[in-house]
């Protein structure tokens, strides 16, 4: 197998996937299941539900008409008790269907079994749309408007992103373990759907028994134009624009997106779901999902139904073993730390991490002077200067900022993880960003509105003069 | 589940951190150091030298509180920095400088040189170097009265000598290898350092030790003492100079991995570093061929350092775009 990586930058943190040989475990379903109608990137979805109705697993409880856009399930069977807004692991609270299981596990109606062979493009497209499926690797765009490139864009590769570089996450590595031909066969539907003419499917070298697994599936089963590649440990390296770089060579152009280059790229979560859901007629309702860190008993890989909260996902992991300080959804480089037990598993939660008082140390609040060291520099995956965008935005120079590339950081978390000085480069330069970006919105509608009032003050000059002609065109006339 | 068990921070991502800090790179670059000063301690005795070593780390440090205090600034001594700029200092100071000399160039190091500028990080000048060229300027018969290795600094047996960069300038090369037989023992003699000089510049192997440690540990960028030294080795025959012996000789391994590298008067670019790095080569052999001093180390440091700003405007290329942005 091939060995790439991309260049320049990057780190190795410690990898503590202490879960890695832990199989996959079904958690059993939550008593309470808190269905956020939002789950994904784009058009929020409304209720098809109302509270006292019951449904069945696999119901459309939530829909929508926009095109970026993925439907959501209920996941369990049941009455539904609430239909409100409730903490979302994203941040703020989101409208939720609330549904309270009554144990039958009953589906709205038998999964049926397709075969790749009688689907068309278009079919398929249709029902990784329907069964709700989105990137899982924790970005959450809707997979099927992924994979409907507008007029003109072609897709040429594809990527399976095996990479996993996050710390303490083993939910792919354990998906390409255990679910190999699922992964394989999501791969083969992605390409059939997209017409691709290669695939490759990209694992981290610390994973090579998956590599190897899945490399020799691939062959066996005489599957021509895939390629199982080796990517060197190294973080950000299943980065979407690292991963293109690493094995492609190419660049995504800066604001723009891998169909920019030809290439999507897909985490291998999201490829056994849509095996699952356009083969197996299932839709996503349930997902792997690294329980790890030192304050849960029982860490390992599960199998967790989509809605149940971390108060019942930590019962069902043994407990605490001390006090909860902090909890982090997704790894501990780019994953959000929560503010609430009450927040569910969603279709974007690739792990859960429980730490104690030790979280404080990890990353210590605490700020010394920048020594322009330049550690952030040489580490930068983008080739940004994140000390300069830190010193800019502290300055609120956002033009500064902007000239240094700012819009450009993928908020991969690098720069801070290098700081000697333990600055919060990461988090300034997202506020900066932030920042750019609503400047830049605001400066459009001021431009927006001056042409409008341009417009109209260029109709009133020109009824004016008319208005003159026409006078004078009269008076001419009354003289 | 009990309320008592939970009680969140929230805090944005990453919520782990690399183990370096400030504190402990500047610790690896005392490490770095200490090899080099054992050997002036060997080569120039403990009797003065040590003395001159230990007041200027403690000047250094009282200079650093000092600076604190008169510009309002959190006291850090903790980070390590101001032992480094004594250390620094004293290894660039003549083995017989007095002692009252030395406390001048550590305050004027350490204010002068750092916290007139707003404190770590935001000198533009090596504060060592500032504090020695102040020193030059102001007595440069003390900077320049040089000890023989192995005899006394002071006293009746005291040996005064000329450092091998000084016979060249006055009276060639040819005289400085008739001192020595050959130019394996010339180059042996400044290898193991075994000359007259600063009492940390003189051995070449010690110092190279310390900067191969550096480069290993990450702490500083191989392509400044690479590019440095590596220019020197290429532009000294020009002038008739013996390239080997112009990179041993003199302050250049000093310079180039201790001085030269000091973060905050350093580029902050790759591609910047690299033509920093030439630039200081440049500029010692211009110095030190037709200048009034037989060594140029400190004024190219202290001269290219100006230049920062500009190197740092040779940028990475950014991921996505299609050729470098300018800032």
């Amino acid at each position: 197998m091939k060995l790439f990586t991309f260049k320049p930058g990057g780190v190795h943190p410690p990898e503590n996937k202490f879960t890695k040989d832990k199989p996959f475990v079904k958690m059993s379903p939550p008593s309470i299941a808190v269905i956020p109608l939002s789950q994904h990137i784009g058009a929020p979805n409304t209720p098809t539900v109302k509270v006292g109705d019951y449904v069945k697993i696999g119901q459309v409880i939530g829909t929508s008409s926009g095109f970026v856009s993925a439907p959501v399930h209920a996941t369990v069977s049941g009455e539904v008790i609430a239909i409100e807004a409730r903490p979302h692991p994203l941040g703020k609270n989101v409208q939720a269907v609330v549904i309270k299981n009554d144990f039958k596990d009953e589906w709205i109606e038998e999964p049926k079994k397709r075969s790749l062979e009688e689907l068309s493009k278009e079919e398929i497209l249709k029902l990784i749309r329907e069964y709700g499926i989105v990137g899982m690797g924790g970005a959450t765009f809707p997979t099927a408007v992924k994979l409907s490139p507008p007029k003109g864009k072609v897709i040429e590769t594809l990527i399976a992103n095996g990479a996993e570089c996050e710390p303490y996450l083993t939910t792919d590595y354990r998906t390409m373990l255990e679910f190999t031909d699922d992964v394989i066969d999501g791969f083969l539907v992605e390409m059939k759907a997209t017409s691709a003419k290669y695939g490759f499917i990209a694992v981290e070298d610390n994973k090579k028994d998956a590599a190897e697994k899945l490399d020799k599936r691939v062959k066996e089963r005489g599957i021509k134009n895939v390629e199982v590649v080796l990517v060197k440990t190294k973080y950000p390296q299943g980065g979407e624009k690292q991963l293109i770089k690493a094995v492609t060579g190419k660049e995504v152009p800066a604001g723009g997106l891998p169909l920019d280059v030809g290439v999507v790229v897909q985490n291998v979560g999201t490829l056994k779901a849509i095996a699952d859901a356009v083969l197996n007629g299932k839709p996503l309702i349930e997902r792997g999902t690294t329980i790890s860190g030192t304050a849960i008993k029982e860490p390992g890989n599960y199998i967790i139904r989509i809605g149940t909260q971390v108060t019942e996902v930590i019962e069902k992991a043994g407990g605490l073993t001390k006090k909860l300080r902090k909890l982090i959804f997704g790894g501990p480089m780019m994953g959000l730390a929560q503010s609430t037990v009450e927040v569910p598993v969603i279709k974007g939660t690739s792990g859960i991490l429980f730490f104690g008082e030790e979280a404080l140390e990890m990353a210590p609040s605490e700020e010394s002077p920048c020594i322009r060291c330049s550690r952030c520099v040489d580490f930068c995956p983008i080739g940004l200067m994140p000390l300069l965008i830190d010193h800019a935005w502290r300055r609120k120079d956002l033009k500064e900022a902007e000239a240094l590339n700012a819009t450009d950081c993928i908020e991969c978390g690098t720069c801070s993880y290098v700081c000697p000085a333990k600055r919060h480069l990461t988090e300034n330069i997202r506020y900066a960003k932030q920042a750019i970006i609503k400047q830049r919105k605001i400066e459009a509608a001021k431009q927006a509105a001056f042409e409008k009032l341009k417009a109209l003050r260029e109709k009133q000059a020109k009824e004016a003069a008319a208005k003159k002609a026409e006078e004078s065109k009269g008076g001419k006339e009354n003289g | 589940m009990d309320e008592k068990m939970i009680d969140l921070v929230v805090t944005s991502s990453p919520h782990v951190r690399d183990k370096v800090k400030v504190s402990s790179i500047m610790l690896d670059v005392i490490i770095a150091l200490i090899p080099a000063t054992i050997a002036g301690l060997v080569f120039f005795g403990t009797k003065h030298t040590l003395g001159v070593i230990l007041i200027s780390l403690l000047s250094a440090e009282i200079a650093e509180l000092l600076g604190a205090w008169m510009f309002r600034k959190p006291v850090s001594v903790k980070d390590l920095s101001a032992v480094i700029t004594g250390l620094l200092l004293a290894l660039v100071l003549p083995p017989s400088s007095p002692y009252w000399m030395v406390i001048v160039g550590a305050f004027s190091a350490v204010i002068l040189g750092k916290w007139v500028f707003g404190g770590i990080g935001s000198n533009p000048f090596n504060p060592a170097l500032v504090g020695r060229a102040v020193l030059m300027i102001s007595w440069p018969v003390y900077m320049t009265r040089w000890s023989k290795p192995f005899s006394p600094v002071f006293g009746p047996n005291a040996v005064t000598t000329a450092t091998p960069l000084n016979i060249i300038k006055l009276h060639g090369f040819s005289r400085l290898l008739a001192q020595y037989g050959t130019r394996a023992n010339l180059y042996k003699a400044l290898f193991i350092g075994n000359v007259g000089g600063c009492i940390g510049e003189t051995s070449a192997l010690l110092l190279l030790i310390g900067g191969l440690y550096l480069i290993i540990r990450g702490v500083i960028d191989w392509k400044i003492p690479a590019a440095y030294i590596g220019t020197v080795f290429v532009l000294s025959p020009l002038f008739g100079r013996d390239p080997l012996f112009s990179i041993l000789a003199g302050g250049l391994f000093l310079g180039a991995f201790f001085m030269a590298t000091d973060y905050s008067s350093s580029p902050i670019t790759s591609k910047g570093r690299l033509w920093y790095g030439v630039a200081l080569g440049f500029m010692t052999v211009i110095i030190r061929q037709f200048g009034a001093y037989p060594e140029g180390v400190m004024f190219s440091i202290l001269i290219v350092q100006l230049f920062v700003p500009f190197f740092d405007k040779l940028l990475p290329h950014v991921y996505g775009h299609r050729k470098e942005v300018k800032s």
